[in-house]
């Protein structure tokens, strides 16, 4: 009890003293240079500890893991044979700027910032309704990684592109990031009570994210731990609070040139049709009627549903019905035509639906738009005008003082460009080169995919009650080599990369496993057991099945009956895309997904789990897709000589060790043949040398 | 953490275990560990109602409301009610059940459930629970993972993490679902931040009963050992070469997979049980077959060591014609829950297993009249609802708490919903406020910040 009370003292005396937080120091270079700097300060530290780094990692494994960890797909064997081949300086170098310039990598590293940004494509809660249109900013997260787009600027964009002056289409695309909250379309929900939450969710994300801050702990009261008030958190909830939803046309490339020659002629037919069944006379009434139900509920209830029905079913369908019928644009107009069309049965007669034959009318114009090319479309943000208070207990019914938006105060100060500081000035703030958090808690991020821990391992939270970092100076020289390198995420990849300490081997000798099991000091490289989608690529690439498309839409490759919700199997090669483009519904994620810790988008995550259980054995050894690859393997081999070596090659990158082979060919030997080959590439596809980058 | 002596201490318990054996199982996550004092149970059969059950019509009789029927009720007592649908001033409907009190501890039941009923002095029901939530996700979430939030460990995962389980074949922690299925879906069995080891393994109603569970097409039972075999040496080598301890777990787990494909079929073989016990659970006939096969499954599972089992049927999330879906409900709910307990009890499996029969919130004692042409339902109720409990060390043939003659508030013995999940963590072995995980910079636990151990819940001694 004692002890309790003397850690809350000295907890809140640590609050006090936010400013000797060490995250809040401003980042201090240390004088060491050029491209031994990462391994002189790992080895300063070894030998501290009267250590010796490892020895580099076989030639073969090297490239494995590099290819793993900038592309997440093993190389192919004739990569393999290249890189073994060329023993000129430069080798390494190369290998690494060719997997840079793969478009792979946007997708390997997309994921990971896809996980922070807790992506997903359906709502959540019990609907979970299908979004089909989150993938246009999963788009674009995937093509700003593969051009490097600056991270400051990839900050900026995600915070407020749309506050951006002369801002561009994709930038407004960008907003995306703060759409990916979840929306709840339960019966009888407080609009208003679920949008404060989404604007809650906005604010701990971008804290966890950017800061590595828990802000979410300010939300009812001071912070316990860090220096955040409660009037802080409201002030950073502010920025986002001043935000609306928005939807908009986010064309792909070639796409709107045949829209728009198609577009006037498909107007003028759908006003036609329209006019001809007197919809614009009749919507006008039923509008006032649903009105007139929202200022009255109670009176009517069969209009009283209607217009429940229309806040949660309809996207932004109240606030389109509340939007004056001259002053909506296009979409908003086209959406309450089609949802009164579909829903205007419900206020009136049986006699007058027959009568007015609607569905036959919906049915032309469902036609008519198969017509038009569509266009792809983005969810966003825009910029609201909104006053906000502090939430006492974080109820929102309870609004205390007036707040203006604002950092907190034991953070530089912000420099607003104009009277009142905007998201525009947050999203600057963020990556300003005093800002002493940014930098380092994304440095620490990419490093820690690289070594299985971040050199702060608790990389979501870098207050008081995250853990110190193993290497501060090396954790300052990254984030100043990074911000002094205009935010040049592939430079950053590439200085890790390069590095000696990177190119370790990951054996365990057992003296490090005693002195060092979770490898804090870096006398070795980690073996990591790969992401679940990492598993997926990797069999279907090197069976051969994968299919390398780049970008689009979501795709649904088979699953178990039963597994999925609604889930309409692709057809094709869409069933042997990349694991980022798997469907991912919360509440029914992916089986894979869901047994290899992918996480499912209900919150920002910064770090996976790498667990090992029983269900993934099942899950690798018996799901057809795996069977499928097994079998597309043992195919793909079948007609070369070597065929062992060959699986082997195709798999871990090396030929096997003279008692694997004698052990894989006794197997074979017991197998009925139709299925011996296919068992063994099973078997190696099992192998936790093929589920781990060494 | 628990170190290595303290493993092997309880590893002891097992006896002639090889060693192998006992270094996979060190390296497994499930190993079973001891609860911070004597538990006095040792598994959970959560029979879980997601909708909301009317608690009104089952177990909390209100005969005041006759009074009031087809009125609204008084305002004062209706003006502050969190109400998902309705209006505070909507009508009182009263119970067109019959109430009649049942063995030596003369609970009342509604005739809806003459099984249960039965079953009176080995039940403790609760009349005054209430939770924060008046919508399905949060008030699911609430009483699954003690948060409305998403994302956080459920109660089947918490307990999981704090005793692993005692089978070596079959998954810890197990769903058994059946009806429309509850609304938050996987969120009330996920591990949240947990390792994914804790995770709720859905056992499915057609196919494969565990997700792949079954041998691919063309591979016979040898045929899958002979790939385990060589897939075991073959990571056995590279175990020495790597000199990584993390592979050992992989290869437990492969031979725990294994181990399932062998055992989940004799789970579900119920070529051993009497046709006596197959009729008392109403297995073979409908509308009992699918529960009264989950609620026998449950107790088999308990005899093999599963440690959380998590029964869902529903919805009973009855908006409108209340008076046909409850009844259909119990219909299909109250024999094989009542041939559940009776059953456990024979087996001398009662005392060290803990029943939970209960939804996310219960409902108004107005009613929801939607269109004249369809029957009248009830709204959600966060305020006062009700459960019932037994087995595992709580009190048999009890009521606890009362709520108010309109049955709006608990006014007796107030149960909130963490004072629910601490006493049921209670029951297991552990101090509520000390089974914790570190996450996201600070120590999470079912209870969130709340919850007290209610003592009038626990048989004598328990407490």
């Amino acid at each position: 009890m004692r002890a309790a009370r003397l850690i809350l003292v000295l907890a809140s005396a640590c609050a006090a003293m936010g400013a000797d937080l060490w995250s809040l120091q401003p980042v201090r270079k240390p004088p060491v240079e050029g491209a031994d700097a990462i391994d002189g300060l790992i080895r300063a530290r070894l030998a501290k500890e009267k250590l010796a780094p490892s020895p580099e990692a076989p030639r073969h494994v090297l490239l494995r893991r590099l290819s793993l960890d900038l592309t997440g797909l093993p190389p192919t064997p004739a990569e393999m044979a290249a890189f073994l081949a060329d023993g000129s300086p430069g080798a390494w170098a190369r290998q690494i700027d060719r997997l840079l310039k793969s478009p792979h990598y946007g997708e390997k590293w997309g994921r990971h910032w896809l996980d922070q940004a807790r992506y997903a494509d359906s709502d959540g809660f019990r609907a979970d309704r299908f979004r089909p249109h989150a993938w246009r900013y999963r788009q674009w997260v995937i093509d700003a990684l593969n051009r490097d787009l600056p991270f400051d600027q990839f900050t900026i964009d995600q915070i407020a592109g749309d506050l951006v002056p002369n801002g561009s289409t994709d930038q407004r695309i960008a907003t995306g990031f703060h759409r990916n909250t979840l929306t709840n379309r339960e019966g009888g929900i407080d609009s208003e009570q679920f949008r404060i939450e989404q604007v809650i969710d906005r604010t701990n994300t971008t804290g966890t994210v950017w800061l590595g801050l828990t802000a979410g702990c300010a939300q009812c009261h001071d912070h316990k731990y860090d220096p955040i008030s409660q009037r802080d958190y409201y002030r950073l909830f502010a920025f986002f609070n001043e935000a609306d939803e928005d939807q908009m046309d986010a064309p792909m490339p070639g796409e709107l040139g045949p829209h728009l020659r198609l577009r006037p002629a498909y107007d003028a037919r759908r006003r036609e049709l329209l006019n001809g069944a007197n919809v614009p006379a009749l919507q006008a009434e039923w509008e006032r009627g649903m009105l007139e139900a929202a200022a009255n509920p109670g009176r009517k209830l069969d209009w009283d549903h209607a217009f429940d029905d229309l806040r949660t079913d309809c996207e932004d369908g109240e606030k389109i019905l509340r939007t004056p019928a001259g002053a909506r644009t296009r979409r908003q107009a086209k959406i309450l035509a089609d949802y009164f069309l579909a829903n205007y049965s419900r206020v009136i007669s049986k006699e007058r639906k027959e009568e007015l034959k609607f569905d036959a009318l919906a049915k032309q114009l469902r036609e008519l738009d198969g017509t038009l090319p569509p266009l792809s479309e983005a969810a966003v943000l825009r910029a609201f005008d909104r006053k906000s208070h502090v939430l006492s207990r974080g109820d929102f019914k309870q609004p205390g003082a007036a707040v203006d938006p604002g950092t907190p105060s034991a953070l530089p100060p912000l420099d607003a460009a104009g009277p009142r500081a905007t998201r525009l000035d947050l999203a600057r703030w963020l990556v300003s080169r005093s800002n002493p958090l940014t930098a380092r808690v994304v440095v620490n991020r990419v490093w820690q995919e690289y070594f299985g821990r971040g050199l702060v391992r608790t990389s979501e939270n870098f207050g008081n009650q995250g853990e110190l970092p193993t290497h501060p100076e090396l954790l300052d020289w990254l984030a100043a080599e990074f911000m002094d390198g205009g935010w040049s995420l592939k430079r950053l990849h590439r200085l890790i990369v390069s590095s000696a300490a990177y190119r370790q081997s990951s054996a365990v000798p057992e003296e490090l496993a005693a002195r060092d099991p979770e490898n804090k000091l870096l006398a070795r490289q980690s073996r990591l057991r790969l992401s679940a989608e990492a598993i997926r690529d990797s069999a279907l690439a090197v069976s051969g099945l994968l299919s390398a498309e780049v970008g689009g839409p979501s795709v649904r490759p088979a699953q178990p009956q039963g597994a999925g919700k609604d889930w309409k199997e692709s057809a094709g090669r869409d069933r042997y895309r990349r694991g980022l483009y798997i469907q991912l519904n919360r509440t029914a994620p992916y089986p894979l997904l869901v047994n290899f810790d992918a996480p499912n988008g209900y919150g920002a995550v910064c770090r996976r789990n790498r667990s090992n259980t029983p269900l993934q054995a099942l899950n690798l050894l018996n799901d057809p897709v795996f069977v499928e690859a097994a079998r597309a393997l043992a195919a793909r081999t079948e007609a070369e000589g070597g065929r062992l070596d060959r699986i082997f090659e195709l798999c871990l990158g090396r030929k096997p060790a003279n008692d694997e082979r004698e052990w894989l060919l006794t197997y074979w030997s017991s197998q009925p043949e139709a299925m011996a080959w296919t068992g063994v590439a099973s078997v190696v596809m099992n192998m936790d040398e093929f589920l781990t980058r060494e | 953490m628990r170190n290595r002596r303290q493993f092997l201490q309880a590893a002891s318990g097992f006896g002639g275990l090889a060693l192998a054996d006992l270094m996979a199982a060190e390296a497994n996550p499930l190993a079973p560990k001891p609860p911070h004092f004597p538990a006095t149970a040792r598994s959970v059969i959560f029979l879980f109602m997601p909708g909301g059950p009317s608690q009104i019509d089952l177990l909390d009789p209100k005969p005041e409301l006759r009074k009031w029927h087809g009125k609204p009720l008084p305002s004062p007592a209706t003006k502050d009610l969190k109400l998902a649908f309705i209006k505070p001033n909507a009508n009182a409907v009263a119970s067109p059940c019959t109430f009649s009190r049942h063995g030596q501890s003369g609970a009342e039941f509604s005739d809806l459930l003459p099984n249960l009923a039965g079953q009176a002095d080995n039940l403790c029901v609760v009349r005054s629970l209430h939770t924060d939530a008046f919508n399905h996700d949060p008030g699911e979430l609430m009483l699954m993972t003690g948060s409305m939030q998403f994302g956080r460990p459920s109660m089947g995962a918490w307990v999981s993490y704090g005793l692993g389980s005692e089978s070596r074949d079959l998954p810890g922690f197990v769903v058994l679902s059946s009806g429309t299925g509850p609304s938050a879906g996987s969120n009330d069995w996920s591990n949240g931040f947990l390792p994914s080891a804790y995770q709720g393994t859905p056992f499915r109603g057609s196919g494969d009963p565990i997700l792949y569970l079954s041998n691919p097409e063309g591979f016979t039972a040898p045929m899958q050992r002979a790939r385990l075999d060589v897939l075991r040496r073959l990571n056995e080598k590279h175990r020495r070469d790597s000199g990584d301890a993390e592979i050992d777990a992989r290869i437990a787990s492969y031979e725990l997979a294994f181990r399932m494909q062998m055992a989940a079929p004799e789970l579900l073989d119920l070529a051993k049980e009497p046709k006596a016990v197959l009729d008392r659970y109403g297995v073979g006939r409908e509308p009992t077959h699918q529960y009264g096969l989950h609620c026998l499954l449950a107790r088999r599972m308990v005899e093999r060591g599963v440690r959380f089992i998590l029964v869902s049927h529903g919805s009973w999330d009855d908006h409108n014609d209340i008076d046909k879906n409850l009844r259909k409900n119990c219909e299909i709910t109250d024999q094989p829950a009542a041939a559940l307990i009776a059953d456990l009890k024979q087996r001398g499996l009662l005392d060290s297993t803990l029943v939970i029969w209960g939804g996310e919130f219960g409902r108004t004692p107005m009613t929801q009249q939607q269109r004249p042409d369809i029957g009248y339902g009830r709204d959600h109720h966060p305020n006062a609802y009700s459960m019932w409990l037994a087995g595992g060390g709580m009190r048999a043939g009890a009521t606890v708490g009362r709520t108010d003659d309109l049955g709006l508030e608990a006014v007796e013995d107030p149960i909130h919903i963490h004072d629910l999940q601490a006493t049921l963590l209670h029951t297991l072995g552990f101090d509520h406020t000390k089974l914790t995980y570190f996450h996201s910079g600070r120590n999470f636990r079912l209870t969130d910040v709340e919850g007290k151990v209610v003592s009038k819940l626990l048989k004598k001694g328990a407490a």
